[in-house]
């Protein structure tokens, strides 16, 4: 920037007055105001210096964000004060100049950037292609580390998990179940015994009555031995574990978003935004009494995915 | 000494070459124009306290057994993520302060975003030549609350947990692409192989903050640009800016609105608790929590989901799951309609023109409308997150509260639409509307009656804020030539003022 305009007399606009009112401080008694802002930033010291000894004597989080807090908080209000009161009150003024460019400048700029491009890759088109290809095949096998190293691809993973035939059901801390362990009204979460705490895996276990097959639907005649029905513990909406169980109405409550499943109904939603039953686990009991799984689930679990097909 | 230095700097950077704009630029006195400063000194204190953090935390899901000073966790199995932030909490000096206060500035700088962008919204100030920083705006938004979603689920706890695999159902209902990109984010099916916090924790503390700080570079690098906004009134015009210098009026204000800001959120961080994960307890794929709500920013998402009707689509051999509706489809329109707000309202009215005047609500009564109704319907599904423990505070039944906000959020921004826009229309034909109402003063007659005298005819009391002031401009000097040689337009606040 030229200092030019700092030499009086070059004829370029007026010297402003400083008595002007914009240059006097806002404040109507500078003298007290000052006294304000002094006594605010002192006590910033002596609250900041309290976090010191609060830090020092390792006090709790109480009197060290106090202490910080309003250190803070009186620094800024001294600061905001000084620059609000006892500054120049305005308000100034500044020039704005339209953003939009002249055609004349654009077309300079333009122009220089075409001219000398066109020597640069004039009668170069061969090296413009071969640049091009050593370009867009270093962007594809960039893509690869940077994206396909991240993980596995899905495969079938969707679509199975640890159920066997004749797994026996698990409780989390690795116990089979016994048809006598859970009382009527009772629930467990369980897993296949070589999968315990398996996010996938994890099934709801409930002992509705006390005896009999209980058929959720056709088809099912034989899944629910002994008053016990099996579902898949992850919601077919978000995958959130449906962990609340409503003993008099024998529902399903997911917790997050409030699906409501009809355990007698094959796990039907009724209400909430899951779309699909909870898939249900067929059981039988063995010659021992312990509960173990006809087979694994007979659809993927939880929410849908784009692969999953159109059945319901 | 300080001359010599700066000299010898000076010399070397040619500082004083077009240094003195930057003293000159003039900030407006609009308290609305503080909202954006909240956000921008809440992400300083994101940064600081969040590097605070990055010192004690261990971002891994290997599983130990807690021995630390919080009794009823001892002998627990946790991971190293929740075990390090119960230890940085409990067992570093000032680390539950730390903590406290990132997790609360991070709640006040999406908050802050979201307050300015409905400022800028709401008057205009979008409009041509600003699209551009708009764009930058709402990518700072995104960014913001992806961050925040991020760095609430470092910890590993209960909540945050059933958050990821929230996340991860969601990622996997992307139609085509879903299932590959979220075994590839996971590194396998949920819930991968204790991949997540540690990418979680590189894309919170490096990716993320990296593009905020280059995007936020370059919203205030266009600031400065294209200069502020501003009210009309007080000499303001669109060719000029009018309000308080750079230096110092604005630096000394703004230092302690910076200061003030850090030590609200301490103070928050003192006395509000927030995030005792340690009542939580470590995510349990099985296991979950009753009354889960997410953090503030989340809410309108989570209350999506959860007022979203079971509807699936079914395709030959494919489908589209139910969350890809309310969880992926939604917030696309939602931010590309953002995004392209500017583009619409050009041309809806045909209104291609600069503007740096700034509009106010009531003067565009359509976009106001259509603004307040858009806000209302994300403010009713914010609501929608809240509806278990509503039920249970109401003693209502959930059916019914769920039935009530499938209803409200579409017919509270049918209502809002037309209330707003007659509200505009009224507040422009009042006369006098917008003036600041004159405070009155109880006064007893000497016949013993009371009267309410606005405080301006009150004998010998006149407040001289509450009257219109003429502004007398500072003549500017026209400056001979800045450093690029232009000269038209350039003018210079004296540079010899006290």
């Amino acid at each position: 920037m030229s200092d030019h305009q700092d030499q009086p007399g070059n004829g370029n606009g007026a010297v402003v007055s400083l008595d002007s009112p914009q240059f006097q401080v806002a404040a109507r008694h500078p003298r007290r105001m000052e006294k304000t802002v002094a006594l605010t930033f002192l006590l910033a010291v002596a609250a900041f210096a309290g976090f010191g000894a609060a830090f020092w004597q390792d006090a709790s989080n109480f009197w060290l964000g106090t202490s910080l807090g309003l250190g803070m908080a009186f620094f800024g209000v001294g600061f905001v004060a000084w620059g609000k009161y006892l500054m120049p009150q305005g308000p100034f003024e500044e020039y704005r100049a339209p953003m939009a460019v002249s055609e004349k400048q654009r077309e300079d700029l333009v122009s220089d950037f075409a001219s000398r491009g066109k020597v640069a890759v004039e009668r170069r088109g061969f090296l413009v292609m071969v640049m091009g290809a050593a370009g867009a095949v270093f962007a594809v096998v960039a893509a690869f580390p940077l994206i396909r190293s991240l993980g596995p691809l899905p495969k079938h993973t969707f679509y199975v998990t640890k159920w066997r035939k004749g797994s026996y059901v698990t409780t989390a801390d690795g116990r089979r179940v016994h048809q006598d362990d859970i009382a009527v009204g009772g629930i467990a979460t369980v897993f296949p015994e070589d999968d315990i705490g398996g996010a996938i895996s994890q099934t709801v276990l409930i002992h509705l009555q006390a005896s009999g097959d209980i058929v959720t639907m056709p088809g099912r005649e034989k899944w629910g031995p002994a008053g016990y029905l099996a579902f898949s513990k992850v919601c077919t909406h978000a995958g959130c574990p449906v962990g609340l169980y409503e003993q008099l109405t024998e529902q399903l409550l997911c917790p997050c978003h409030q699906s409501l499943f009809v355990l007698r109904k094959g796990a039907l939603p009724i209400f909430g935004p899951a779309p699909r039953p909870l898939p249900q686990l067929p059981l039988y009991v063995d010659t021992d009494g312990y509960l173990r799984a006809q087979s694994g689930y007979d659809e993927p679990v939880g929410p849908g995915f784009w692969e999953r097909g159109g059945t319901t | 000494m300080i001359d010599q230095l700066f000299a010898w700097v000076d010399n070397r950077l040619a500082i004083s070459r077009g240094g003195r704009h930057l003293l000159n630029k003039i900030f407006p006195d609009h308290w609305s124009f503080m909202i954006g400063e909240i956000a921008l000194y809440s992400f300083i204190v994101l940064v600081a306290t969040g590097v605070f953090l990055t010192l004690y935390f261990v971002p891994s899901q290997h599983d130990v057994i807690y021995h630390g000073v919080y009794t009823p966790l001892i002998g627990q199995h946790v991971s190293e993520a929740f075990e390090s932030t119960v230890n940085l909490s409990f067992q570093v000096r000032t680390g539950l302060l730390m903590r406290q206060m990132h997790h609360w500035s991070a709640n006040i700088f999406v908050g802050s975003i979201v307050v300015h962008m409905l400022r800028v919204f709401f008057t205009g100030a979008f409009r041509r030549p600003r699209e551009i920083n708009w764009l930058v705006g709402s990518t700072l938004l995104i960014l913001a609350i992806f961050n925040g979603f991020l760095g609430y689920s470092l910890p590993d706890d209960l909540i945050s947990g059933t958050g990821i695999r929230i996340a991860f159902s969601i990622l996997e209902s992307i139609p085509l692409v879903g299932s590959y990109l979220a075994t590839l984010l996971f590194g396998g099916n949920f819930p991968g192989n204790g991949l997540i916090i540690p990418r979680f924790f590189i894309i919170h503390v490096l990716i993320i903050p990296l593009a905020i700080f280059a995007l936020l570079g370059a919203h205030l690098g266009m600031l400065v640009r294209h200069k502020h906004t501003q009210f009309k009134g007080r000499g303001a015009r669109e060719d000029n800016v009018v309000g308080t210098p750079m230096w110092p009026g604005f630096i000394a204000k703004t230092t302690g609105f910076l200061f003030l800001i850090s030590g609200v959120t301490a103070l928050l961080g003192a006395f509000v608790q927030i995030n005792p994960i340690w009542l939580y307890g470590q995510y349990v794929p099985y296991k979950v929590s009753y009354a889960v709500q997410p953090d503030w920013y989340m809410g309108w998402l989570d209350g999506a989901l959860r007022v979203m009707p079971s509807w699936e689509l079914h395709l030959p051999g494919h489908m589209i799951p139910n969350a890809f509706f309310p969880a992926i489809l939604l917030p696309g329109i939602t931010f590309n309609v953002l995004m392209v707000w500017p583009w619409i309202e050009a041309k809806l009215t045909g209104d291609r023109a600069e503007h740096h005047l700034l509009d106010r609500p009531r003067d565009r009564p359509v976009r106001t409308a259509f603004g307040a109704a858009t806000f209302a319907f994300y403010f009713v599904l914010f609501g929608a997150s809240a509806t278990d423990v509503l039920a249970n505070y109401l003693s209502l039944s959930l059916n019914f509260v769920l039935a009530a906000f499938r209803v409200l959020c579409i017919v509270v921004p049918l209502i809002t639409f037309p209330v707003t826009y007659k509200i505009c229309k009224e507040l422009q034909g009042a006369p006098g509307s917008g003036k600041r109402k004159r405070f009155n003063v109880v006064v007893r007659s000497p016949e013993g009656g009371y009267l309410a005298v606005p405080i301006a005819e009150y004998p010998g009391y006149v407040r001289p804020e509450l009257e219109p002031v003429d502004v007398d401009n500072v003549e500017l000097v026209p400056s001979a030539a800045d450093h690029n040689g232009a000269t038209e337009g350039v003018f210079e606040i004296p540079r010899d003022y006290r």
